[in-house]
Parts: C-alpha cells; sequence; structure tokens
C-alpha cells in the first residue's frame, strides 16, 4: 500500500469538502474492493476520506412504495432487515449472497454501485428494480447510471448519500457464481415493477450490467419461465475468460432468467 | 505519517503510533505481538485474518487499523476464559479433529461463532454454504462441518 | 497397568496451541534488530535483464541492503541443486542447466527473482523494491510442454536442447508391443493431468540471521525437512559448514510437498543476513506463492490398454510428456518418472507395461512434488483406462477389476516394485457395501425425472510409500538417502523426550508418535514429549513427505526403543540380580520371568542417572539412544474409492452426492488422525478433478490464475462429507505394520470422480478440472455430435 492521508469525514457535506480539497482524495466506504486494490498497489490515492461517520449516509426506511437505503448501509444490514426482507424480498437476499459473510460485515451498497465492478450483484438490483441513485447534487436514475466498466455517471467529486427502490410486485435474483472468486459469473435480476412493466437485469456477463428487452418483452405479455426459455442471447460483446467463455455466458444468462422467474412467481 | 489508534483488544485497552497505512491484521499481529491472527491471502479470500469487530466477524487483511478506532476487537486469543476453559467452538474444534496444520484455525473458529451467532442450529448444508469465506487445505472440511455442528448441539 | 493408546482416537495435543492463538509459525517470529526484505520478480515469462539500475532504491528510506544476480555471481554462489539424476533411456544424464538463486542475465519465468531489498519495516522494502528499475529485452516464451519440445520453439536454456530435460522409459517394449498384436480390444486414451498450485495456507516463510560471535547462521524456515533444506544449503550452495548452520522448521501451516524443497528465498536471505549483519524476515504474499512456490502435476499423457476378449489386461503402453517448468527444483526429475511410471501397474497382474517420459523446461514455475507426486498422475491413467476399457467391452467395472487383481503376495510389478501384501477385493467388497451401488440405478432414475445426470465411478488405487531403501533409491539416481533418525532421551524420573527426523506440519505427530512411545514404553502419554524440526535438538532427519512419517519416522523411534529397553533389560538384571535372558519386559515392568520380582520403567531410568548400584564393569549410566533406520522396502496402501455424482445439464454445475473411501493403510495408530488425512487428501484430489488448474497464457506467459480470484481453491460448498472406512493388512517389512496414509485421498480421488461424470454425461472422457463451463461445452459437443 502505498502512503495516505487517513481522514474522517461526519457528514455527506464534509465529506464532499474534504474531497474537494485534495485532488487525489478517494472516498472509503466499506473497504472492501478500495483497500484490497490499494494492497496490491492498484491505487494510489492521497487522501482517503473515510465515511464511516456520516451519519446521514446510514439508515435504511421503508415507505408503502419504496425502500431507501442509505449509501453507508452493509450488505449485511439490507440482509437482515426485517423491513427490507418484507419490502422487497429479493433485494435482501440479493445482499445476503454477495461475497462472504465477513465481507458482508463491511461492505457497503454505495461503496459497491459506485464500483460498479461488472461482475458485482448490487448493480443487477439497482438497474433491474428500477431504483434511483441520490447524490450530495442530484438523482440519477439507474438507466443512466451504469456507464461502463467500472465507469458511472458520478461526477468528479460527486457522492451517492442514498438510493431508492420502488416495491415491486415480484422479482428474484438467480446467480451462477464463479467457482473462483464468487463472484457472479452470470447474474440475473427479473423484477415485475408496480406498474406491471417487467425488468431483466444481467450483471457478470459483459462489461456492465444491462437489461434485455427482448425477454422484458415477453415477460410483459407473459411472466412464467416459459416466456424466455427460448430466448437466446448472442454471445457478441460479453465477457471471456477461463471461467467462462462469452457462449456459455449467453446460455446462462436464459437459463438464470428462466430460474429467476419462477423464482419470483415461487 | 503516524496516527494514533486506540481501541479495545480482547477487553483490554490498546493504542498505539501507527503509519496510516497500517493494516488491522498488521495491528494486531505486529503491534499487539497477537500473533493468532494470520495472513493466508492478499485479496480477502482465504479468512486466516478473521477476528471480531463490534461483535462482527470481519477479515482484519481488508480493514484499515485506522477503521477500527474507537471499536471492540477480539481476537482467538481472547474467546477462552480467564481461567483458560475453551469456547465451546474451539473445544468443538478439538474434540472433532477440526484442524490439522492450525493455520486456518482461528479464522474458522472466529468465522464459525459468527456463523451460530445467525444461524444458532444450522444443517450441513448452510455451515458448507456460510463457511465460503474461509479456506481450509488440510482438512477438507469434513471435520470442521462436523466441530460446528457439534457446537451448534452443545449450545442448544 | 498403561493405557494401550495404539489403535486409540487420542485427541492432538497440538490442537491446544493452534484453538488459542498460540502456534508459532515462522512469520510470528520477529527478532531484534529484525529487517525485512522484498523480491524484485520478473514481470515477464522469458527475457533478458539489459540492466538493473539501484541508484533510486538505495535511495529510498529505510534500505538496508539490496543484492542482484550479479552479487550472488561475485560471491560464487552456486545454484539449486537437484537431488535426484535421472539417467535417460540414450544412457546420458539428464540435462541439468543452472538454477541461480536470482537472475544474472535472463529470466524465464514469471516471478524468477531478479533482485532482493532489505529494508526497516516491509512497507519501506515494498516502497524501495518499486524503485528497483530493471531493463528487460523480451523474449518469446513457451508455457506448454508439448509444445517447448516442438521444433522452433523458444530455448530456455543453452545446457538443454530443444528444451528436455531427459526422455527415460522403464519397462519391455518388444513384449508390450507383442501383446497388443495379439489383443481383442484396445482401449486408447489421451490425458492432461492438469497443472496444480499448492496453496498451503501458511505462505512460505523465512527468517534468517547471522551471528558474529560464532560466526554461525539461524535460519527459521516453513520447511518439511529442516536437516535436508541445510544440507542441501550448505554441501552444495553457499559452501557453509554444516555445523555452523542451524535450520528451524518451526508450526508449519501446511505442505503438502510444496515446502519439501530448497528455495533460492532462503538461500539469498541466508547470505545477505551476513551481508547486512541483521535478521531478515521473508514472508511469501499469496501472490507471490502462485508465482514462487512449486507447482505440482502438469502431464500430457497418451495411453493404451490391451486385452482379451473376456477383458483380461495384456499389456498397458503409456507415453506421457511432463512440464518441468523452467528449472529443475529439488525432487523435480523424480517425480514423472521413478514415483509414476513405477505405480502404472496399478492393483492389477498386467504382465507387461512400457512407459517413456519426456520431460521438458519451459517458462513457467517450477515443477515438482505435489501431494501424491506422481502416483496420482499414474493412477489418474490406469483407472480412467480400466473404467473405460470395461464400458467399452461392457462388463462392469467392478467386475473388470476383479478380474484383473493381484491375489497373490509379494508380488513383483513388471514396472520394479515389488508388493509385499494387500487385500483388493476386500477393499472393493466393502466400498461397493457403504457406497449402496446396488441402490444406484434407482437414484439415478430419480435424478432423470428431475432432469439431472448421474453418474458412479470407481478407482482402485495403489501408492507406494515409506520412501524409501536408499539402495533402491540410490540405483534409480537419488542423491541422497532415503532412511530416518530417531532418539529417545529418557530423563532421570522416567519421563520421555523423543527426537524425531520427521516433521509434522498438519500430521498430528506430537500425538501419534507419542502413542506409540507411550505403548511401548507402558508409560503414560503425559510423560512423552516429541520434539521436531529443529537442527540443533534433532540428531538427523529426512524430513517429512511420501507419506513416510510413522511408516520410516517411526521405525527408527521403535528401533531406538529396542535399544532402551535393551538396556534397561540389563540394568534391571543387575538389580533383580537374574539373568538378562530372564528378564521381560511389559506394561512398563522389567520382570524376572515367572517371578513376581519386578522394578518400574522409571525405576529403571532413576537407577540409570543414579548409578549407585549399577553394573558399571558392563554399562555405561544414563540412558538415551538413537537409530538410523532405512527401510527394505517401499509401503503399498491401496484402496476403493466410490464417487457418485449429479450434473445440471442446463448449467453444468455438478454436485458429489456420495464419496466412499475404503483404504489399507496397515495398521492404524490413531484412527481420528487418519481419518482427517483421508479427508483432506481427499479434497485436494476432488480439488484438482472439479476446481482447481493453474493456467499460463500461452501468448505472453502470464501466470492467469495467479490469486484466489481465479485460481478456484476447493471451499466447504463444493464438497461433501465423506464416508471412510479402513481394511488393514499389516505391512510385512516394519515393526508397526504400517503404510502411511497422507496422499491416499489425493491420488484416488480424482480418476472416482471423473469415472463418475463421464458415466453421467455418457461421454468417453474430457478433461481435468470438471468446470461447470466444461461440463457444459461436453455436453453440447455430444449433443452436435448425435445431430450430426
Amino acid at each position: 500500500m502505498y502512503p495516505f492521508e487517513y481522514q474522517t469525514a461526519s457528514s455527506v457535506a464534509d465529506a464532499a469538502s474534504r474531497l474537494a480539497a485534495h485532488g487525489d482524495a478517494k472516498l472509503l466506504a466499506g473497504g472492501q474492493t478500495m483497500i484490497a486494490s490499494m494492497k496490491l498497489r492498484l491505487a494510489q490515492p492521497s487522501h482517503l476520506i473515510d465515511l464511516a461517520g456520516a451519519a446521514d449516509m446510514r439508515g435504511i426506511q421503508v415507505s408503502a412504495t419504496e425502500v431507501t437505503l442509505g449509501a453507508m448501509s452493509r450488505h449485511a444490514e439490507v440482509a437482515r432487515s426485517a423491513a427490507v426482507q418484507k419490502a422487497i424480498p429479493v433485494l435482501a437476499k440479493l445482499a445476503g449472497g454477495i461475497g462472504d459473510r465477513m465481507v458482508r460485515n463491511m461492505g457497503t451498497i454505495g461503496g459497491s454501485v459506485a464500483n460498479n465492478d461488472p461482475a458485482a450483484d448490487y448493480p443487477a438490483a439497482v438497474l433491474g428494480l428500477n431504483a434511483t441513485v441520490r447524490t450530495n447534487k442530484r438523482s440519477i436514475a439507474a438507466d443512466d447510471f451504469f456507464l461502463g466498466m467500472y465507469e458511472t455517471a458520478l461526477a468528479e467529486g460527486e457522492i451517492i448519500t442514498s438510493f431508492s427502490f420502488p416495491i415491486p410486485r415480484r422479482g428474484a435474483y438467480m446467480k451462477f457464481k464463479n467457482p473462483a472468486s464468487r463472484y457472479a459469473l452470470v447474474g440475473v435480476l427479473v423484477a415485475q415493477l408496480a406498474d406491471g412493466s417487467v425488468r431483466v437485469a444481467v450483471t457478470g456477463a459483459g462489461p456492465v450490467v444491462f437489461r434485455v428487452p427482448e425477454m422484458e418483452k415477453a415477460l410483459t405479455a407473459q411472466f412464467a419461465p416459459e416466456a424466455v426459455a427460448g430466448i437466446k442471447i448472442p454471445a457478441d460483446g460479453l465477457n471471456a475468460d477461463i471461467h467462462a467463455q462469452a457462449d456459455y455466458r449467453a446460455h446462462l444468462i436464459t437459463v438464470m432468467a428462466k430460474r429467476a422467474v419462477a423464482a419470483a412467481l415461487a | 505519517m503516524t496516527v494514533k489508534v486506540s481501541l479495545t483488544v480482547n477487553g483490554k485497552p490498546a493504542a498505539a503510533e501507527v503509519e496510516e497505512r497500517t493494516l488491522l491484521v498488521s495491528f494486531i499481529r505486529e503491534t499487539l505481538r497477537l500473533t493468532g491472527t494470520h495472513v493466508g491471502c492478499d485479496t480477502a479470500q482465504c479468512g486466516a485474518c478473521t477476528i471480531h469487530m463490534d461483535g462482527q466477524a470481519v477479515k482484519s487483511c481488508n480493514i484499515l487499523a485506522m477503521q477500527a478506532e474507537g471499536k471492540s476487537i477480539t481476537t482467538i486469543e481472547g474467546i477462552a476464559s480467564a481461567d483458560g476453559t475453551l469456547h465451546p467452538m474451539q473445544e468443538a474444534f478439538r474434540q472433532n479433529h477440526g484442524l490439522q496444520c492450525g493455520f486456518c484455525t482461528p479464522g474458522m473458529v472466529m468465522s464459525a461463532i459468527d456463523m451460530l451467532r445467525h444461524y444458532p442450529h444450522p444443517d450441513e448444508a448452510t455451515i458448507r454454504a456460510e463457511l465460503d469465506g474461509n479456506l481450509c487445505r488440510c482438512t477438507g472440511y469434513h471435520n470442521i462441518v462436523k466441530a460446528i455442528q457439534a457446537a451448534s448441539q452443545a449450545s442448544a | 497397568m498403561a493405557t494401550p493408546y495404539i489403535g486409540v482416537p487420542v485427541q492432538r495435543r497440538e490442537d491446544l496451541r493452534f484453538l488459542t492463538g498460540a502456534g508459532n509459525y515462522t512469520d510470528d517470529l520477529t527478532l531484534p534488530h529484525q529487517t525485512h526484505a522484498v523480491f524484485v520478480r520478473s514481470p515477464h515469462a522469458h527475457a533478458r535483464i539489459r540492466s538493473i539500475k539501484l541508484e533510486r532504491a538505495r535511495a529510498a528510506a529505510g534500505v538496508v541492503g539490496i543484492f542482484t544476480g550479479a552479487d550472488v555471481a561475485a560471491a560464487k554462489i552456486n545454484g539449486l541443486p537437484c537431488g535426484w539424476l535421472i539417467t535417460g533411456n540414450d544412457g546420458k544424464p539428464m540435462n541439468e542447466p543452472a538454477h541461480p538463486i536470482l537472475a544474472l542475465d535472463t529470466v524465464r519465468h514469471a516471478g524468477d527473482g531478479v533482485a532482493v531489498v532489505i529494508a526497516e519495516t516491509l512497507a519501506q522494502a515494498r516502497d524501495a523494491a518499486e524503485q528497483v528499475e530493471v531493463d528487460y529485452e523480451v523474449l518469446p516464451a513457451v508455457v506448454d510442454a508439448v509444445a517447448a519440445l516442438a521444433p522452433g520453439a523458444p530455448l530456455l536454456h543453452e545446457g538443454a536442447p530443444g528444451n528436455r530435460c531427459y526422455t527415460w522409459d522403464i519397462g519391455d517394449k518388444a513384449g508390450v508391443d507383442a501383446a497388443f498384436a495379439r489383443a481383442a480390444h484396445v482401449t486408447t486414451l489421451e490425458f492432461v493431468n492438469n497443472r496444480l498450485i499448492p496453496n498451503a495456507i501458511e505462505p512460505r516463510a523465512v527468517n534468517a540471521s547471522y551471528s558474529r560471535a560464532d560466526d554461525s547462521y539461524t535460519l527459521y524456515v516453513a520447511n518439511q525437512n529442516p536437516h535436508v533444506e541445510r544440507l542441501l544449503m550448505c554441501a552444495f550452495v553457499l559452501g557453509l559448514p554444516e555445523h555452523k548452520v542451524r535450520v528451524v522448521a518451526p508450526d508449519v501451516g501446511g505442505g503438502f510437498g510444496s515446502k519439501i524443497y530448497l528455495y533460492a528465498e532462503d538461500v539469498v536471505l541466508t547470505w545477505a543476513s551476513r551481508q547486512v549483519n541483521r535478521p531478515i524476515k521473508w514472508t511469501a504474499d499469496r501472490s507471490e506463492s502462485f508465482l514462487s512456490d512449486a507447482h505440482g502435476r502438469d502431464h500430457h499423457t497418451k495411453a493404451q490398454l490391451a486385452l482379451d476378449k473376456d477383458g483380461q489386461f495384456l499389456a498397458l503402453r503409456v507415453n506421457t510428456t511432463a512440464n518441468l517448468g523452467a528449472y529443475l527444483s529439488t525432487f523435480a526429475s523424480a517425480v514423472p518418472t521413478i514415483l509414476y511410471a513405477t505405480l502404472l501397474a496399478g492393483q492389477y497382474a498386467t504382465p507387461v507395461i512400457h512407459c517413456e517420459v519426456t520431460a521438458a523446461f519451459t517458462n513457467t514455475a517450477p515443477v515438482d512434488a505435489y501431494r501424491g507426486a506422481g502416483r496420482p498422475e499414474a493412477t489418474y491413467v490406469v483407472e480412467r483406462m480400466v473404467e473405460t476399457a470395461a464400458r467399452e467391452m461392457g462388463i462392469d467395472p467392478a467386475a473388470i477389476r476383479r478380474r484383473n487383481f493381484i491375489r497373490s503376495f509379494p508380488y513383483q510389478t513388471p514396472v520394479a516394485l515389488m508388493y509385499d501384501i494387500g487385500d483388493y477385493e476386500a477393499t472393493l467388497d466393502r466400498a461397493i457395501e457403504l457406497a449402496d451401488v446396488a441402490g444406484f440405478a434407482t437414484r439415478r432414475s430419480q435424478s432423470q425425472a428431475r432432469g439431472k445426470l448421474r453418474g458412479l465411478g470407481y478407482a482402485c488405487y495403489i501408492e507406494a510409500c515409506g520412501i524409501a531403501p536408499s539402495s533402491v533409491a540410490g540405483a534409480l539416481g537419488a542423491r541422497a538417502g532415503l532412511f530416518e533418525a530417531g532418539e529417545v532421551r529418557v530423563h532421570p524420573t522416567g519421563k520421555v523426550t523423543v527426537f524425531t527426523g520427521s516433521h509434522s506440519h498438519g500430521q498430528g505427530h506430537e500425538t501419534s508418535f507419542a502413542q506409540v512411545v507411550a505403548d511401548r514404553l507402558g508409560i503414560s502419554m503425559d510423560d512423552v514429549e516429541i520434539v521436531h524440526g529443529d537442527t540443533s535438538k534433532v540428531l538427523f532427519g529426512m524430513g517429512t513427505y511420501g507419506s513416510r512419517s510413522l511408516a520410516v519416522g517411526g521405525t527408527a523411534i521403535i528401533k531406538a526403543l529396542d535399544k532402551v529397553v535393551a538396556k534397561g533389560k540389563k540394568i534391571a538384571a543387575h538389580l533383580l540380580e537374574a539373568a538378562e535372558t530372564d528378564i521381560e519386559f511389559a506394561d512398563g515392568q522389567f520382570k524376572v520371568a515367572g517371578t513376581d520380582r519386578s522394578k518400574a520403567f522409571a525405576e529403571i531410568a532413576l537407577t540409570a542417572y543414579v548409578p549407585h548400584n549399577f553394573p558399571h564393569d558392563k554399562l555405561e549410566p544414563g540412558l538415551n539412544e538413537n537409530a538410523f533406520y532405512d527401510p527394505s522396502n517401499f509401503t503399498f496402501p491401496a484402496g476403493t474409492y466410490i464417487c457418485e455424482v449429479e450434473v445440471d445439464p442446463e448449467t453444468g454445475a455438478v454436485n458429489i452426492e456420495r464419496f466412499v473411501a475404503v483404504d489399507d493403510f496397515g495398521n492404524i495408530i490413531n484412527p481420528m488422525i487418519v481419518e482427517g488425512q483421508v479427508h483432506g487428501g481427499l479434497v485436494q484430489g476432488l480439488g484438482q478433478a472439479l476446481n482447481e488448474c493453474g493456467v499460463y497464457d500461452s501468448a505472453s506467459g502470464q501466470l492467469t490464475t495467479g490469486t484466489f480470484m481465479d485460481y478456484c481453491m476447493p471451499r466447504a460448498d463444493d464438497m461433501p462429507s465423506f464416508k471412510v472406512a479402513t481394511h488393514g493388512t499389516a505391512c510385512t517389512h516394519n515393526p508397526l505394520g504400517v503404510k502411511g496414509c497422507g496422499e491416499a485421498g489425493a491420488i484416488g480421488s480424482p480418476p472416482a470422480l471423473m469415472n463418475a461424470l463421464t458415466d453421467a454425461l455418457g461421454v468417453a472422457d474430457f478433461a481435468m478440472p470438471a468446470t461447470p463451463q466444461r461440463i457444459w461445452a461436453t455436453l453440447q459437443s455430444k449433443q452436435q455430435r448425435k445431430a450430426a
């Protein structure tokens, strides 16, 4: 790890001003990715601003229509929240399947989404559940947030403060894990939203989380596993590595989508 | 540059001046000389460094010492009773031969204690799934699973 | 009367320290004035070093010293030796290129050491290491052994034309050819035995120091055989006087072979500790372990089995290309030859066998023994061939094995080994019963109804352990003896300290050896301490590998105990005023036969050290004996493993539904420890078959699987619980009748799993590891073949 200066932020505003004061400063949320990449000397921030003390970035609220998660909500908190489990079970379940128990006790939704790892789970939830990303500057629709591999709509100095997840009618997330890293080799979140529209969000398979319009159309017409079972996803542009070639990933998208629909109906 | 970090470790206050880039596991092993917490990888996957921070199992190799400021840490050295009586999980690992070389063991035990807090009576599949953050190369997991089952029954 | 300990699942005495964080592993040790080392490693698979600039690094904060290959060469330090000379079938010795401890002008694999930076703190050493500027001229690289032997491949060493280390063979080639000519059926398969990266959870670690006071060195090192480490380093590399070097292998967090070897880091730190006159510590990062630990396996093999019309084996023909990596590691040359081809008879009376092995250098980490070492590769070939032949000929896989089992012992195989004893039918029968093979058909149709594919596979393995009779090993090229040493020190109070040359790094010797000693002396285990892993305490030792500790190290202790008892009898005869021949020793009592006159062991011990009434004319005072034991033969553990799997054809995911292991380890000292060894071995073997594969990128030569993010370690939820049992035939040539149990699981399980998977998928073969992608692709191509 390269040397850096460690600071703590007491609020979002405090974090923003500290971030603005130092050109190469980075935010530290749960640190489960940040610390790991700093250890491997892949990141070299001049300052690290710890958000753990920013009270206004924490907390889980559930209303009749939406679930709001503070950006510093830890995966374990979301997974174990009875209110989230009741309102959006798929969200709690997805959070409970990220990394391992120790990682979930530290990792946060804000950190995960801001990092936008192509194989992370939370981007599938944000996009598949049509969440809104709230920052210290604006609200960003999920469809506008994930731009590319590790690339998001966040501007310089912009800090995610919370996420609003509209409560869907039903949804489920099916992840086929990379046997080694246990990240998503392919993860598919299927949700039927309150207005009856359907979203299918895929993580792990491409450079960035993406929707599958053809599946969404078929499922809007008929929300049943059979509706997607025959839809073949083209392998072009999908990730290929030693664990999965693109054609295998393409195949798994269909299988996981089918299983997610079945699980959502169960 | 150094900063002061103060926390509670195994019930006792601990404070030291450390470099800001010091990992919590280095603070525990090198500053406090509590060498029971081990480092087996550099990608936060093997779990040998698992400790409890404010009652939650975490991987101390993936946390800065500064992130533990003011917190209460428990390591493998701190779970047996003052009179030396082993924690039921330690005892279960011993009774069931849940360890061989002993290197992953502290992390396994700390993780298993945390597991039973959330799943007091887990079945075998749950135990195996919940061990996904801890690697063991010696035991084939068989006796670790048995030990955790035994510990969960002992506390029934 | 003392409790009998042998055969009892005594709880391990090691456990208390490991469970409470009181273990003492190499990295736990910090010496006064400790410094820390970081190695600058090659980022390239193959390159010439144009220049190394150290100015910036030397100026970095906290730097104590920096050394490169040039410094090593100037100090006239030799390269690392290879402990086994293989003579090729051309009669010439193998090519043995230099293995420098720091690269001088060429780097030959990603991670090859270029320089060492020593600083006050580890962070400072890392910071400074980044400032070392190495100018490389990148050369083309080759990572695959077959490709390395092809004409025009990039050449690694001038002394190894065509990248060939040797071509070696064993067996009767003409006899095999003749048998194939009259075969009713020939089964042919080609295998890749995948490269494995050992990954003991404790990374390698070294802490070396030099004492100016007496010109001596102390090396703490995570190592499986400290005396061998010392001998090789002193005699072959550094030229240091052996008696001035102490090597300590304290608690070691797993080895599996990877900590047998003398590594460059061990030598560099020992030498450099004198240059900087400070203790130096180095502990590998996991990423560094991946690049610099010796890897395992990596064979390409073509095999043919000839059978008569009834399924009787007529001959086996095997041709193997072995990848040795960039340099010869300590025992690398013996693994794909002596430890491999000699096991190709398996449990079967195959009359003629021929095996040719070509070993190649490639731009990869050195490959050496990893749990099983050669024997898993042999068992994989034999058991995949046998199962495949049975399927091709429509014979039940258990029946074809029974038809060919060796049933009369001793048995001389056509590949050099002489099996002393075994009962293969018994382990097969028991395994079939425990696995409920009878119920498999029903379970298979139930799976089918759920859209799943179910399969069952056998493996009947044999291994040669208790390594090794030195005369045999020597005739085969070993440059060391393979005996073991032990010492029994009886203290005046009758307490006993036993020093053994075996080394425990998870095996529990402190417990099982104490059981043996306590039983033999008829005393409490509490009165016995086992000491190992320190050249300054233990007289000598060859260490622990090849499942040899109890069979060889344990026997050395038995021999020393026999001497203690013999001397005790003399003392007792004197005290009891009886003839020495009338003294019996049992249950801790020296007794005059046929009388009630006796002396307890502790009384005799006291007399030996307080010799007021002592036969000084016949005996020296004291009671301390040592012994060396060189085995007369290998031991031959064997057994049957049965694996049952279920495959999800949609995803390729595999679930191991059942796994039964029935082993013949001879007599068993501690069944709890033995079962634990089997479990661990099984998961390493199943890990090879299901999860693990060391992959180098063929274009760049980079290690693609360089962290646990890409190298798939078996986790708890990949594996089942096991049903294990034993059926022992006592080894005929060691006093305990033991055979060794450390490697069996890793040897027998890969073919059992692959036999089950090929059965489930209905295909002849596919390569390990059986990852979901590979299973899915296998099913896809099967479907396409059907459609075509």
